[in-house]
């Protein structure tokens, strides 16, 4: 099996790793660099739970190559909070009970955080619609949807 | 719910405390078993059949062996010779660990490989070879009860059909007298098909076996974890595992929903692996894995008949069911009750006669009957009862909620005795209903969908009145494989007065971490913040049955009240000492015991946990901690009316739910913020089989539906924001009036949405229709009614 040195970004910090062709963004962020807060659900690109933000745009990390990031910025839900002050998202999620098992949420949160880079006040249904490729079997969605709107208002 | 009893400070019952378990997971720093990683660990991967039934001829693993990195095949061979390849099920059949002779199912575990990564793993098992000889398949209930049918469980010596239980309840000849004399009966056949609880996280453990000390570790996706530590104990006693050297860690759990009660082969095959290799071993399933091997719920075939009067008073239901339990009975129902509580199936309606007969059936599936979010069989029982009731009330012509408010048992009826032998507790299911009536305004609906229909659009509404039972023990009645429904709760004031609470129970999801502490608080009147709640460790948790069929709350938070009682009455006998008064002469207040006529002389719970590791009265044990073990006196019945609005593209055959109101009551609430949570989640995986999960198979047994490819779970589209209310009927029985939640709208959702679909076309003749009502198969009514765009 082909061996390849990569360097990636991560929140902020530069890693330098040695992989093989075949491995799996998810895993190198989960196994090599031990960023377990990316979580793996269905292995098809369906779920989201592997959702990070690749230079600023959000993909799902069971379906990229380790390879495929060399030389990109990553960001996981590890790196939201700055400076120990949680993002607007975060509090959000945490005072809505946009939470239940917690397994779907990092993933959850970096799709929304990419929509709320590119629109600061979405509607519901822009909410829904861009959050529609992650799944979530606890919440019903409901208090997601109020969660994203709450960080939408503290960041206004 | 009565006046809140303490302040949000310390947020005892009935504050919508923000949860204490949410810091980690918002930052990605919960703890999943696949977040694990333990010195050397090797991985794990499994060899599937793709056949559904089939003789093995033989297994090939030298090319596997010779790959750099692989350790290890394991295979039903290996484990014979421990008398390992075969294990009990929760409900008392056999199920496969590994086959020697024969797969039973498309996708059984025929070996497993063991690697230094999981990558080396997966190539090891392409590379096992095995040879298949294929047998006859049967996946038609129907078929595989025939007479004639060949004997798939040719493993048991004596069985000569395909049958596995047969189950009556109720007086068959007072019923059907009942029916010869009724003015007016109904009949309706129905499916419940089989669907998957598909948790985000899927299963998967780490088996750790220590050669030193003999001492077994697994790190389990388990929702029951001291019940699997003597499952464990019992399965694998005779090759040296001890119950004391077994502890299992269930960390957090991304979801469970039933799908986490059960052993599988994987959880097992992990441990055989380590105690062989003497190294942790990861099995971490893939979704296609679970989806295809898994935890299967429902799949009962229904015949159901309702008798009534020309007013529409109920008289009398008889019911006819066929239950696929695919090639093992792996259901997790309580061991007297082999189709679960369905004789709850009276539902909420004062009916005077009933009966049901329950066959179950093998076929070549993977082993089916575990919940989905339903406490054991109640889903399928609430169905049947809400649906006939709406056929009952087309047939008479009168509106589904005057026949319900007809029917209803009322309030002064409770505790109320059901024909089929539940005592109800306590129930206003006429409350619930009107003010469902009232919030959704269930009038000006009708008026509309008048005015809708003379417009040629299919607009319907829709009705269901359920009742749940929960909450089981009593142990009296409610075992699995011998062990008493019991919960557990253990509690330890520290000296400076915080507190640790140790539960019996296993969190999902559901928000333990915070429920438990406040009832802990409202009890003691320490802070919830202050209480730390911990389950999931058999070495430190006190024994417990775990959690699934709502029964947290009912049973462990019983326990978690009685224990913090427990304390308070040693409490009071220091707070005596201190105060230097007779016991009787003091009054509890929440956190304090004061003196009665003299409130400035009093102690706090603080003070008096501090006295009692450092100035306790001469003749008492010093410590403040009590443990207690919670047998309820009776089950619980949480029960809710829902009102569901749909509109029919009459194009495309989609069903898109336009609104939905749904009136709980649980009975008296700790966190009502966790209680709607409990409920939008719980409404969403009752539409998602009313409108779309279902996994059927081809004639030769291939699954259909075995990824998220097929398999679809509702996204944020096709869920509506659910409206909810409630009211609020204690249960007489609990220590404080709780009920349970979790599941009450999964089993209450599904006919409401049903009940609204076949309303939008009942006036084209329309009087049921299936489940998943898909736009294929809500289009074809429309065709065959000339109806579709």
């Amino acid at each position: 099996m082909a061996m390849h040195t990569i360097k990636v970004t991560v929140n902020g910090e530069e890693h330098q790793a040695t992989v093989e062709s075949r491995l799996l963004l998810v895993h190198l962020l989960r196994e090599n660099l031990r960023l377990t807060g990316t979580h793996i659900g269905c292995d098809t690109t369906h779920c989201g739970a592997c959702t990070i933000l690749l230079d600023g745009q959000p993909v799902k990390s069971c379906t990229i190559l380790a390879v495929q990031a060399d030389g990109h910025q990553l960001t996981t839900v590890e790196g939201l909070e700055k400076d120990g002050k949680l993002h607007a998202l975060q509090q959000g999620f945490w005072d809505k009970h946009g939470l239940q098992c917690g397994f779907c949420t990092p993933g959850m949160l970096m799709t929304s955080c990419a929509l709320l880079e590119r629109n600061k006040k979405p509607t519901e249904l822009e909410i829904r619609e861009a959050i529609s490729g992650n799944l979530c079997r606890c919440t019903g969605y409901v208090n997601i949807v109020k969660a994203i709107q709450s960080a939408a208002e503290q960041q206004a | 719910m009565a006046e809140l009893k303490t302040t949000a400070a310390v947020s005892g019952m009935g504050h919508s405390m923000k949860r204490k378990e949410d810091p980690r997971f918002i930052r990605g720093k919960g703890n999943y078993v696949d977040d694990i990683q333990l010195p050397g660990m090797l991985y794990m991967d499994i060899v599937r059949s793709p056949y559904a039934h089939a003789k093995i001829k033989s297994i090939n693993t030298e090319k596997a062996l010779k790959i750099p990195g692989v350790l290890a095949v394991i295979t039903g061979e290996t484990l014979a010779k421990y008398n390992l390849h075969w294990m009990p099920t929760l409900m008392s059949d056999t199920q496969m660990v590994l086959p020697v002779e024969k797969v039973m199912y498309q996708a059984q575990e025929v070996a497993a490989v063991i690697a230094t990564s999981r990558y080396i793993a997966a190539d090891g098992i392409e590379a096992v070879e095995v040879e298949y000889e294929p047998l006859p398949v049967i996946v038609d209930p129907f078929k595989s009860i025939l007479p004639d049918a060949p004997v798939l469980r040719t493993d048991k010596k004596d069985k000569k059909d395909n049958r596995i239980f047969h189950w009556e309840v109720g007086d068959r000849a007072a019923t059907d007298k009942a029916f010869n004399e009724a003015e007016v009966v109904v009949k309706q056949d129905m499916h419940i098909p089989r669907i998957h609880v598909a948790s985000i996280e899927t299963c998967g453990c780490i088996a750790d076996f220590d050669r030193v000390n003999g001492k077994l570790t697994v790190y389990m996706t388990t929702q029951a974890p001291h019940a699997i530590r003597t499952v464990f104990a019992l399965v694998a006693g005779h090759v040296g595992l001890s119950e004391e050297k077994i502890r299992i860690i269930s960390p957090d759990l991304g979801g469970g929903f039933g799908g986490k009660v059960p052993v599988y082969p994987g959880y097992v095959i992990a441990v055989a692996a380590s105690v062989v290799i003497g190294k942790p071993v990861k099995w971490i399933e893939d979704r296609m894995e679970n989806l295809q091997a898994d935890s299967f719920a429902r799949d009962y075939h229904i015949h159901v008949e309702m008798a009534a009067k020309k007013d529409g008073t109920m008289t009398a239901m008889r019911c006819k069911t066929l239950a696929d339990h695919g090639y093992a009975d792996a259901a997790a129902n309580p061991s007297k009750f082999p189709a679960g509580l369905f004789s709850i199936c009276t539902g909420s309606y004062d009916l005077k006669q009933a009966f049901c007969e329950i066959d179950g059936v093998y076929t070549n599936k993977p082993p089916g009957g575990v919940a989905y979010r339903c406490s054991f069989r109640v889903t399928e029982a609430v169905h049947m009862i809400e649906r006939i009731t709406d056929v009952l009330a087309q047939e008479l012509k009168m509106d589904p909620a005057a026949l319900r408010m007809k029917n209803f048992i009322p309030k002064e009826k409770f505790p109320y005795k059901s024909v089929l032998g539940w005592e109800y507790d306590s129930g206003d299911y006429a409350g619930a209903l009107k003010l469902a009536m009232e919030r959704i305004d269930y009038v000006g609906l009708r008026k509309e969908q008048l005015e809708k229909r003379a417009k040629g659009e299919l607009m319907g509404i829709g009705i269901s009145s359920f009742t749940e039972i929960v909450g089981a023990g009593p142990s009296k009645h409610f075992d699995i494989l011998g062990i008493k429904m019991f919960d557990s709760c253990e509690i330890r004031i520290h000296p400076t007065g915080k507190a640790i609470a140790r539960f019996g129970t296993k969190s999902q999801g559901q928000g333990h971490e915070t429920t438990y502490a406040q009832i802990v608080a409202e009890e003691l009147g320490i802070p919830a913040s202050a209480v730390q709640v911990e389950e999931g460790d058999t070495d430190t948790a006190p024994y417990g049955l775990g959690t699934y069929a709502s029964r947290s709350t009912p049973t462990a938070g019983a326990a978690g009240a009685m224990a913090a009682r427990k304390i308070r009455e040693k409490a009071k006998k220091i707070a005596a000492y201190l105060l230097e008064v007779s016991p009787d002469d003091l009054v509890w207040e929440v956190g304090k015991f004061s003196v009665k006529g003299a409130p400035q002389r009093s102690k706090t719970i603080a003070e008096i946990a501090f006295a009692a590791y450092t100035n306790h009265p001469q003749g008492m044990e010093a410590g403040l901690e009590a443990v207690s073990y919670y047998d309820p006196p009776n089950l619980t019945f949480p029960f809710g009316s829902y009102i569901c609005v749909v509109d029919i593209d009459r194009g495309t055959g989609a069903v898109k739910i336009r609104r939905f109101f749904a009136v709980d009551d649980c009975g008296n609430i700790i966190n009502p913020m966790i209680v709607d949570g409990q409920i939008h989640g719980g409404l969403s995986m009752g539409m998602a089989p009313a409108l779309m999960e279902e996994i059927t198979y081809d004639e030769s047994g291939n699954v259909q539906g075995g990824s998220f490819m097929d398999y679809l779970v509702p996204t944020s589209m096709e869920t509506p924001s659910w409206e909810t209310d409630k009211t609020v009927t204690p249960s007489p029985h609990h220590p404080f009036g709780a009920k349970g939640v979790g599941e009450s709208a999964t089993v209450g959702a599904p006919p409401a949405i049903v009940n609204a679909v076949v309303d939008a076309l009942s006036h084209l003749g329309v009087k049921h229709v299936e489940i998943p009502m898909t736009p294929e198969r809500v289009w074809r009514i429309l065709k065959e009614k000339g109806v579709a765009l």
